[in-house]
């Protein structure tokens, strides 16, 4: 028993050779090829629509108060996010639980809204995609939905875990000396959001 | 660890200054007209640098972590770079 709380001890003041915890580490690897994943999506718009002769204003297809808002609202959960990770490392487990719980309802109301953004471009008959805007309609449309559909995946996958994260939260598996977990999704989260916003502005202003 | 560091960071100051610029970014890019295309590029893709460095800095904390993972995703953002670089430089670069 006393060799067991001995290693445990030993888990959370592990020495590594970078100096960085090993899950963490491991997160900011994956987090790069991350970068390189959605550099060659986001790579992939730049290059198609430079060559493409015709590319319509995307402000004239797409909803850009709507996304504006969605991406308010995404910020609004990376603070959700890092005022959890403040809370536990204050010793705040009711601030902690509390702002998980937020950031779990910002984005699931992200993922919302993006629901309804693709139904209405789906099924809305405009001028000039009178079958709808879908990914069939040009190639604006194709390189829109892939690039926020993985996005929008990506999202998903965080919102999963961070309700993984808040039920073990709620549960009291975080305490002061051991919360790496939270550190470890934030991140996730924050890239999330990060890649959000250089999306936003390529995808949808520009 | 870098816990003691980073615990004055004002994350709300950040909030708000995030907020407040996607706003103006939104505002820019409808006041702004689309003929002028450079001035737009560069303004917007200006706005969403700033941004994404300040999510990177004060939220992922990467302004309060070792300098080695600073290189290593530095790196990976100067690989990005080239690879999106290339792709417009062929286009905007004279054929033969």
């Amino acid at each position: 028993m006393e060799a067991q709380a001995v290693l445990v001890h030993e888990r959370f003041d592990e020495e590594t050779n970078t100096g960085i915890p090993h899950d963490k580490m491991g997160m900011w690897v994956f987090l790069c090829s991350e970068v390189m994943f959605f550099t060659g999506l986001i790579g992939s718009y730049i290059v198609l629509r430079f060559a493409s002769p015709f590319w319509p204003q995307p402000s004239t297809v797409l909803n850009v108060p709507l996304t504006a808002l969605n991406t308010f609202i995404l910020i609004c959960s990376s603070v959700t996010m890092v005022q959890a990770l403040a809370g536990i490392r204050a010793g705040n487990p009711r601030k902690m639980k509390l702002f998980l719980c937020l950031t779990l309802m910002f984005g699931a109301i992200f993922l919302s809204i993006q629901g309804v953004e693709y139904w209405k471009l789906l099924h809305e008959h405009t001028e000039h995609y009178p079958h709808g805007f879908n990914p069939h309609a040009s190639l604006f449309g194709s390189v829109f939905f892939t690039t926020t559909g993985f996005h929008g995946f990506h999202v998903f996958c965080g919102v999963v875990c961070i309700a993984f994260v808040t039920g073990k939260a709620l549960l009291g598996k975080y305490t002061q000396a051991s919360h790496q977990g939270i550190e470890t999704i934030g991140l996730y989260w924050h890239f999330v959001d990060l890649v959000w916003i250089v999306l936003f502005t390529i995808i949808y202003l520009i | 660890m870098s816990h003691e560091t980073h615990k004055v960071t004002n994350y709300m100051a950040i909030f708000w200054w995030l907020g407040g610029l996607t706003v103006v970014e939104v505002g820019y890019s409808s006041v702004l007209p689309h003929e002028h295309k450079a001035a737009l590029i560069l303004g917007l893709v200006g706005f969403a640098v700033i941004k994404a460095t300040m999510v990177a800095l004060y939220f992922m904390h990467l302004k309060f972590e070792r300098k080695s993972l600073g290189i290593i995703v530095a790196s990976t953002l100067i690989l990005g770079c080239i690879l999106v670089g290339v792709g417009i430089a062929e286009h905007l670069l004279p054929r033969p």
